[in-house]
């Protein structure tokens, strides 16, 4: 048995993904350890969200391979074939555990923020109705929303409805959160309530993988600083180390743009 | 022209029998036709050519002939291949009745099809995503996100259909039934009196679609909460514990 300590929470290893003939990702490995706080950063059209997207199969590689928690995800990568995951038996049981959290929040609007919170644990996990419940409403105090289960995501603004999706991850129990540019949608004065939550998360000792364009908050509060240009790894390392003596002139020049 | 009211009355109360045929007949195409249009729907939106192609033609032919056509090509055409005379859906089609249910079920499936297609391509497709990324899949992510959606996008367009669906019962008229035109049409083959019968029947076609139409209202909103305004106060219900 491998220690699940020492397992990584996602292996990327050698990804490569392409639409149609224009290949965006060209051979990407990226190793999220337990507790591991990862920003992504890089320019629009870099390949951020393909490659967040590549670790719950929401897109799937063209080639490499992807775990989570030390299991491989099966992939069927034959030449001039779409690639596809061949047992969605085991993508959906890996997705329960990373879940995700999307620039435009995607709350199912048919819904109530408290149903919102309950319907994948309830439906997907089959956990009991009313212990999802009592722990949704937690999360959603938590989030400091809790006044709001009763009402639909349409009631909501940006920054609540944010929050209420990332209460909507933790419902799940995941072990390792997906965040996509989570504040990229927000009026600039809604960020801070959104990245207030995600600070408490990451003190958490959570394992996090958070692209985004806040480069105060990937500074201050991730482990690891990854730096994508054009489908690459142009740079990668503690924050500390890589905002100070960023080795790469883009990555240098991306954090002089930005500030 | 002089209106004769007594008569009038009196085709109203004749006209009146006809009622339950008409209701019989659009109750009947319409849940069969909804049977088919979500199979024809899900094999529009499945993205596989082989399902695709054949529900595409379907939807094409229904849509494409006259409904008067249909119906008499599975009234009198049916009879011409003596397999189905001798096939145990005989004692069906030999009848007027389940001759005119199924062109009708037939022909509004066609069209619910493609109500139903443009309901489900409606969901958003970010909203999909995030329950897939829950794990949901299949027949689950359909029930649960895709279907509640799509139905309350299509309602308007259905009790479009439905209101349609009333109307061409009339149809059935033409195969000896004796719906509401059915019973019209011998009276006025008797009467000679044209006007007061066909305002009598109108007016009865309007009040079972002033029906369907309330029905469909009052059904939409039911099922659309979240389209409603926010309640005045966004402060929750007071704590039932406190009361
Ligand atoms: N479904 C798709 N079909 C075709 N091309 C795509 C698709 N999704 C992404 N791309 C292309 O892949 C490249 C990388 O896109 P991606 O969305 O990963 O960038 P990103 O770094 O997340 O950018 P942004 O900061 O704007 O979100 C872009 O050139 C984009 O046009
Ligand atoms: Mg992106």
């Amino acid at each position: 048995m491998p220690d699940p300590a020492k397992t990584p929470a996602v292996q990327l290893s050698n990804i490569r993904k392409s639409y149609g003939e224009h290949e965006v990702l060209h051979g990407v490995s990226l190793t999220a350890n337990e507790g591991d706080v990862i920003s992504i950063l890089g320019s629009s059209g870099s390949g951020k969200s393909t490659l967040l997207r590549c670790i719950n199969m929401l897109e799937v590689p063209n080639a490499g391979s992807v775990s989570i928690h030390g299991e491989a995800i099966t992939l069927d990568q034959k030449p001039g074939q779409p690639p596809r995951a061949r047992d969605m038996r085991q993508v959906n049981r890996l997705r329960a555990k990373a879940a995700m959290v999307f620039q435009s929040f995607n709350l199912w609007s048919h819904l109530t923020i408290l149903e919102n919170l309950i319907e994948a644990p309830v439906y997907v996990l089959k956990r009991d109705r009313k212990e999802a419940i009592a722990e949704a409403e937690a999360l959603l105090a938590r989030v400091g929303i809790a006044e709001k289960r009763h009402a639909y995501p349409a009631h909501l603004s940006g920054g609540q409805q944010q929050r209420a999706a990332i209460a909507r991850a933790l419902a799940m129990h995941p072990s390792v959160m997906l965040f996509d540019e989570p504040t990229s949608a927000l009026d600039p004065e809604l960020v801070g309530e959104v990245l207030k939550v995600m600070r408490d998360l990451a003190a958490e000792g959570r394992t996090m993988l958070i692209v985004t364009h806040e480069m105060g908050f990937a500074r201050d509060v991730s482990t690891r600083t990854v730096f994508l240009h054009n489908g690459v790894i142009e740079e990668e390392g503690a924050p500390a180390e890589v905002f100070e003596n960023p080795r790469s002139d883009r990555f240098r020049q991306f954090i002089s743009r930005d500030h | 022209m002089v209106i004769d009211f007594p008569f009038l009355w009196e085709s109203f109360t004749t006209l009146l029998n006809g009622v339950p045929l008409t209701l019989q007949l659009t109750a009947l195409s319409v849940v069969t036709g909804a049977v088919l249009a979500v199979l024809l729907a899900l094999m529009r939106v499945s993205n596989r050519w082989w399902l695709d192609l054949p529900a595409q033609a379907y939807i094409f032919v229904f849509r494409g002939t006259p409904l008067l056509v249909q119906i008499y090509i599975i009234y009198y055409g049916l009879s011409q291949f003596p397999e189905l005379r001798h096939s145990i859906l005989w004692p069906f089609l030999r009848q007027a009745y389940w001759c005119a249910a199924l062109a009708l079920a037939l022909n509004t499936a066609a069209y619910s099809a493609e109500i139903i297609r443009g309901g489900l391509l409606s969901v958003p497709a970010g909203q999909i995503e995030a329950a897939r990324a829950t794990g949901m899949s299949g027949f689950l992510l359909m029930r649960r996100i895709i279907f509640p959606q799509a139905l309350r996008q299509m309602l308007p367009g259905y009790s479009n259909e439905i209101i349609l669906m009333v109307k061409s019962t009339a149809l059935a008229s033409t195969v000896t039934l004796m719906e509401v035109t059915g019973i019209a049409a011998k009276l006025i083959s008797q009467s000679y009196r044209p006007i007061e019968v066909f305002i009598c029947a109108g007016a009865i076609y309007l009040a079972i679609n002033f029906i369907v139409v309330r029905a469909f209202a009052a059904l939409e909103y039911a099922l659309s909460p979240e389209r409603r305004p926010a309640p005045a106060s966004t402060a929750d219900q007071p704590e039932k514990a406190r009361a």
